[in-house]
């Protein structure tokens, strides 16, 4: 493993010029994890923010090959142009050793790309899925997804008189994804650069499936300043809303543990805008909710991870 | 010299034994009926090893048409076989295949749309699909099914083309019925079919690609326009393509196949499966010394008006059978065809349309007689209800 100097001076494969918003988790992200591997890689995007905002024609942010099909089938499509790579290479017309990356948001694998996903890593492809996982339809203009935290306005899980937000906890995509036993799954954050960076590396190395699922702060759909990106995602970690882990061969690590320092999860919902409203005394429910959620959740991953 | 085997086989069989001398380089597809003996035989080569095809068993047909589309980029020759449900499954990803001008080949066995479900054939599964940007051509039998499978792989990969094309044959009535077939020897086909030089491919890591990029008002009506000039573009190929088959296999292909037409007074114009009982009647007609006649639509997509119109020039009364219906239009998708394709034309003949056979219903041989006697009728200039319904109970 490489240093953060050394990573820096690899040339970049999403290259600047995009339309990403200013703050946007999703390059930063998409920029490290291709840095896993320095063998040539093949890009599959579902629709989304980041597959919108790199190829408006005529221009491309890419400077690998790169294929964008539909929402719901990066995965599938990857496993296409996978299959295409095996056969070709065993028929001597392939010499390089090529690397198969797909990247969805969370509506594109946790929601409309979940099937083709699951289909993808049951036969077995050698390739890496990341998710890029900013909890909400983003892209259409910030709607509620099954990766949506409970109590989050999203314009499809309102705020009124009647309701206070989403009325269900976020999906355990990862956990799901790990259910297929596949050789490498992990959950890793963009505040955690070398951790994010390693996972990929390891994806990249993997024989078979590997995925990511990488939690990507979004300004416009979280609300908050466009400078706190990578503290929101470090929050979220420190809360243990989103813990940092691994599955390899099954067996499961944690990588960060806050211990003692764990911090309340007011402290993350209270900076974005998303949450406003739970600030306010009659919801105090919600947030109690929120938490213990939280709780039981790090208390099952630790001991998942054996580190009861 | 072209060896050429005669065996009695089904319709399925022999799209899959067209697939096995392509040798396509992936395969994706998923179960569905009637296309499954398509698969069940294609399974058996790659696990007999005599094709080196990476065969992607999906989740789904849409996993299907998407892993298509990534292999086809990736620069792999590429083919699939579905049906109906199937077919309406991978429709979104159908549009995708052809706008980035990926080349393929896709068998569809030809059932009705669900609902209410039905498995058996009729058209309007692909039919559902015409103005999908695929060239599609129809098979008579499964003889024609082979044909056909090895003639789209050459017209789908001409650098003028670069467009998917459906070959589409008749759900059990030509998918499952036995026939005797005539398959030319494989060393013929390899050199037919020839290697593919893929352009642009994703795997020329060397020169990275984009594919599928946001094309907004400023360039996508251009890129429909190119897809629009492609497929004229594919007229000319796949008549050079017809003519090339046609000096292998020693027959004569064209996008609408004339039976006894020259002095026929009275025409029936179909596809698929229902040809070959209309040519029958046509013989028996014929002995009587009636002017009757077929013409028999191999090419749906493209559709060469003019040959329509030169063909049928002769004609006086004309019955367009479509065995789907396009609801609340004024008639069937090949009757709308054939009626506007007359529009400039100074002679016209008198056109009907009949909507038969739809959920695999029989079209039996007295419901064609039954057209060409209603068509004496229509030639004496009572044209009476354009549009109506073969063997329905009203």
């Amino acid at each position: 493993m490489v240093n953060i100097r050394e990573l820096a001076l690899d040339g970049e494969r999403l290259v600047s010029g995009h339309r990403l918003c200013p703050g946007c988790g999703l390059s930063i992200i998409a920029r490290a994890v291709m840095r896993g591997t320095k063998d040539p890689i093949i890009v599959s995007n579902a629709t989304g923010c980041l597959e919108v905002s790199t190829t408006i024609y005529p221009f491309t942010a890419w400077d690998v090959p790169w294929i964008h099909n539909a929402f719901e089938n990066a995965a599938a499509t990857i496993s296409g142009a996978e299959s295409a790579y095996n056969v070709l290479k065993k028929k001597g017309k392939i010499t390089k050793n090529i690397k198969f990356l797909a990247f969805g948001g969370d509506g594109g694998t946790y929601d409309i790309g979940l099937q083709s996903l699951s289909g993808a890593l049951e036969r077995g492809h050698t390739f890496v899925y990341v998710c890029v996982d900013n909890e909400g339809y983003m892209n259409t203009g910030i709607q509620r997804s099954s990766s949506t935290p409970m109590g989050a306005w999203t314009n499809t899980s309102a705020v009124g008189k009647a309701h206070q937000g989403k009325e269900q906890y976020k999906k355990d995509l990862t956990a799901v994804v790990a259910g297929h036993h596949i050789p490498y799954v992990a959950q890793a954050s963009p505040h955690n650069y070398m951790d994010l960076v390693r996972k990929a590396e390891k994806a990249f190395n993997t024989k078979g499936p590997a995925f990511i699922n990488v939690l990507s702060p979004c300004v416009p759909g979280w609300k908050y300043p466009a400078q706190l990106t990578i503290k929101m995602a470090k929050l979220a970690v420190d809360t243990c809303f989103w813990p940092l882990y691994e599955i390899e061969n099954g067996v499961w690590t944690l990588n960060y543990n806050p211990g003692p320092n764990k911090k309340p999860i007011t402290e993350w919902l209270k900076t974005q805008g998303r949450f406003r409203h739970l600030m306010k005394p009659e919801n105090a429910h919600i947030v109690e909710a929120i938490q213990k959620n939280i709780d039981e959740r790090w208390e099952e991953l630790k001991k998942w991870c054996g580190k009861n | 010299m072209a060896q050429k085997t005669k065996r009695a086989m089904t319709g399925a069989e022999c799209s899959a034994e067209a697939m096995r001398q392509v040798n396509p380089d992936v395969v994706a597809a998923y179960p569905i009926t009637p296309q499954t003996d398509i698969m069940h035989a294609f399974a058996q080569f790659v696990a007999d090893g005599t094709v080196d095809t990476d065969l992607i068993t999906v989740e789904s047909e849409h996993s299907a048409m998407s892993a298509c589309v990534g292999a086809g980029a990736a620069g792999a020759r590429t083919m699939t076989a579905t049906s109906a449900n199937g077919l309406a499954l991978m429709w979104e990803i159908i549009y995708v295949a052809s706008g980035l001008r990926i080349p393929m080949v896709m068998n569809v066995v030809n059932r009705a749309l669900s609902g209410p479900i039905n498995i058996h054939c009729d058209h309007s599964d692909s039919m559902g699909c015409r103005d999908s940007g695929w060239i599609q051509l129809y098979s008579e039998n499964g003889e024609e099914a082979y044909e056909n499978t090895l003639m789209a792989v050459k017209i789908s990969e001409h650098p003028d083309v670069l467009l998917p094309v459906m070959v589409c044959q008749d759900g059990f009535i030509t998918s499952h019925c036995v026939e005797t077939a005539e398959t030319i020897d494989d060393e013929t086909i390899k050199n037919f079919i020839g290697t593919y030089n893929p352009h642009y491919p994703l795997l020329d890591v060397d020169k990275p690609v984009t594919y599928g990029a946001l094309d907004l008002f400023d360039y996508y009506f251009e890129h429909k326009r190119q897809q629009l000039l492609a497929i004229e573009n594919s007229k000319p190929v796949i008549k050079k393509v017809f003519e090339e088959f046609g000096k292998i296999s020693g027959k004569n292909y064209d996008f609408f196949e004339s039976y006894m037409l020259e002095d026929a007074e009275r025409v029936i114009f179909c596809s698929n499966s229902s040809a070959g009982s209309a040519r029958v009647v046509v013989d028996e007609l014929r002995a009587k010394g009636e002017k009757v006649g077929l013409l028999k639509m191999r090419v749906f997509r493209p559709w060469l008006n003019e040959m329509v119109v030169e063909k049928l020039k002769n004609a006086k009364a004309v019955a367009v059978l479509d065995r789907s219906a396009s609801f609340g239009a004024i008639g069937g998708p090949l009757f709308m065809e054939v009626r506007s394709s007359f529009h400039e034309s100074a002679h016209k003949p008198s056109i009907i349309n009949y909507i038969y056979g739809l959920g695999g219903r029989e079209l039996d041989l007295d419901q064609i007689r039954k057209v060409f006697s209603e068509l004496e009728d229509v030639k004496n200039g009572n044209t009476g209800e354009l549009l109506k319904y073969l063997g329905v109970r009203e």
